[in-house]
């Protein structure tokens, strides 16, 4: 299982806990695990990829592992650690005042 | 007995305010949906109970919510409470966040770029939904004016939108350029007498009418003098900031633009301005009463590089010729130290006997006069920023 840690206002809108597991078929990849995740969660559908582009929003990052993934293709696979549910992929929002 | 409900949307949530036909004492719901802007949410004519919020967030994008009890409840358009979230072929099926910009062959004109602040040209790029208006007849049909520029449409109750993309390809989309707010279309207005007939206001692009329910529009903008464009009578640049018109009189609209209060008594072929004796007339809101189609308010903002009242002052101005003659209406509200904003979306009228006013501010009060103007009071005093008013008649 794939663990994806999900932030504050993606947890609300999904009516889901901080960390949601995940089965991905294949490769293990971004994409691969944000398709798992709005499958799931067809309501996050456009907040964390925009809907036409797939691009990941601009104040959105991918962390896992200690590593920033932000800017790896999201056809690159996620570290082993991920794959196996070692460790969770975190979808974090950048941080801002106001 | 009948009531008033108060839709409020502000910087970081919902608020449902709900008072009988008195006025006097009122509940607050909320926050909904906390942490979220709510740019607007609005009730459906055809039926009261149901209501739709544009919920948006510079992080997490656009998200369309849907109450069919009142605000009660809420649930995302294809997504009822309970229900699969997926078909049984694993697709997802709430759609009603995705907005699209049309680039079919049909409109003739796909997707191309507007004005950047630059001058140079720049792609459409959907950012939020501005203003949301339900159909006058039908609950499940809505229109929803977004950022960048653009007019979409839903006839399944928000599951699915389209945009009536006539409009942003009818010719002048180059031209159009981003306020500082950004290039939102903020205003809709529904002719009752003429389904056909439907206006809209684009911030910095200007008026358009359209006369064949959306296939086709046109500037309505002859009259209106900008100076921060190159040529301040052009068809096309000029921030209109709002327009409001009596729905017993659809072809008599008043508009608070940028700078300057006009009105026009031809369905927006031609404008005159009708600031007459106001303090500023630069502003945002602009309002008619809802029994006396001439009696009109503004709240004049001291001017676009420092937008509160002028003086520290709040007054709201009413005018019952139709414009030119104003006065001030002060009791209840502050006439000291007063440095809020009062944003376009953010003033409404009641339809009971006395007909209620109402208006909320970047300082989180929402103000209430039942009285058509001469008295007011706060509802509540400290609410984040209001972003948007509007009111529902309950009877």
């Amino acid at each position: 299982m794939i663990r994806v840690g999900l932030p504050y206002h993606l947890r609300n809108l999904a009516k889901a806990d901080a960390e949601v597991q995940l089965q991905v078929e294949g490769p293990v990849t971004q994409r691969t695990v944000l398709n798992a995740l709005e499958a799931r969660y067809p309501m996050l559908a456009g907040t964390i990829r925009d809907h036409v582009t797939q691009k990941r929003r601009a104040f959105l990052r991918f962390f896992a592992c200690g590593e920033d993934l932000s800017l790896e293709s999201p056809d690159a696979p996620l570290p082993e650690k991920v794959a196996t549910g070692e460790e969770p992929f975190l979808i974090i929002g950048a941080i801002a005042g106001g | 007995m009948s009531g008033v409900r108060v839709l409020v949307g502000t910087k970081k949530g919902a608020f449902i305010l709900t008072s009988d036909g008195k006025r006097a004492k009122w509940e607050v719901s909320g926050p909904h949906f906390a942490g979220w802007e709510i740019y607007h949410m609005k009730g459906s004519p055809a039926d009261p109970n149901r209501l739709y919020v544009s919920q948006t967030s510079g992080w997490f994008g656009q998200i369309i919510q849907r109450s069919d009890d009142g605000g009660k409840t809420w649930h995302q358009p294809g997504l009822k409470p309970g229900e699969p979230t997926t078909t049984p072929e694993g697709m997802p099926m709430a759609e009603s966040n995705k907005f699209v910009y049309d680039t079919s062959p049909e409109t003739g004109k796909p997707l191309t770029t507007h004005q950047w602040y630059d001058g140079t040209q720049h792609p459409w790029e959907f950012k939020r939904v501005w203003h949301i208006e339900p159909s006058l007849t039908d609950p499940d049909t809505v229109y929803a004016g977004v950022e960048d520029a653009a007019l979409f449409r839903t006839t399944d109750g928000g599951k699915n939108w389209h945009e009536l993309s006539g409009l942003r390809g009818h010719g002048t989309g180059p031209q159009w350029m981003p306020g500082a707010g950004g290039m939102g279309l903020h205003t809709i207005l529904l002719d009752r007498q003429n389904p056909n007939r439907m206006y809209v206001a684009i911030s910095a692009a200007g008026a358009f009418r359209t006369d064949d329910a959306g296939k086709s529009w046109k500037p309505i903008n002859k009259g209106l003098t900008s100076q921060y464009i190159p040529d301040p009578n052009a068809e096309i640049g000029h921030c209109v900031h709002r327009i409001a018109m009596h729905p017993s009189r659809p072809d008599v609209l008043f508009m608070q633009k940028h700078w300057d209060v006009m009105r026009s008594d031809n369905a927006g072929e031609l404008w005159h301005e009708i600031s007459g004796n106001l303090p500023t007339d630069f502003g945002f809101v602009v309002d008619v009463h809802a029994h006396e189609p001439n009696t009109i308010y503004v709240v004049p903002i001291k001017s676009d590089s420092e937008h509160f009242p002028p003086e520290g002052k709040l007054r709201v101005y009413r005018s019952r010729t139709g414009g030119n003659e104003w006065e001030p209406l002060t009791k209840g509200l502050p006439q000291r130290d007063c440095y809020v904003d009062i944003l376009r979306d953010a003033m409404a009228v009641d339809s009971l006997d006395s007909c209620g006013i109402y208006f909320g501010t970047t300082g989180g009060q929402v103000y209430a006069s039942p009285d058509g103007g001469e008295n007011w009071s706060a509802i509540v005093h400290d609410l984040p920023a209001v972003l948007s008013v509007e009111v529902q008649t309950l009877r």
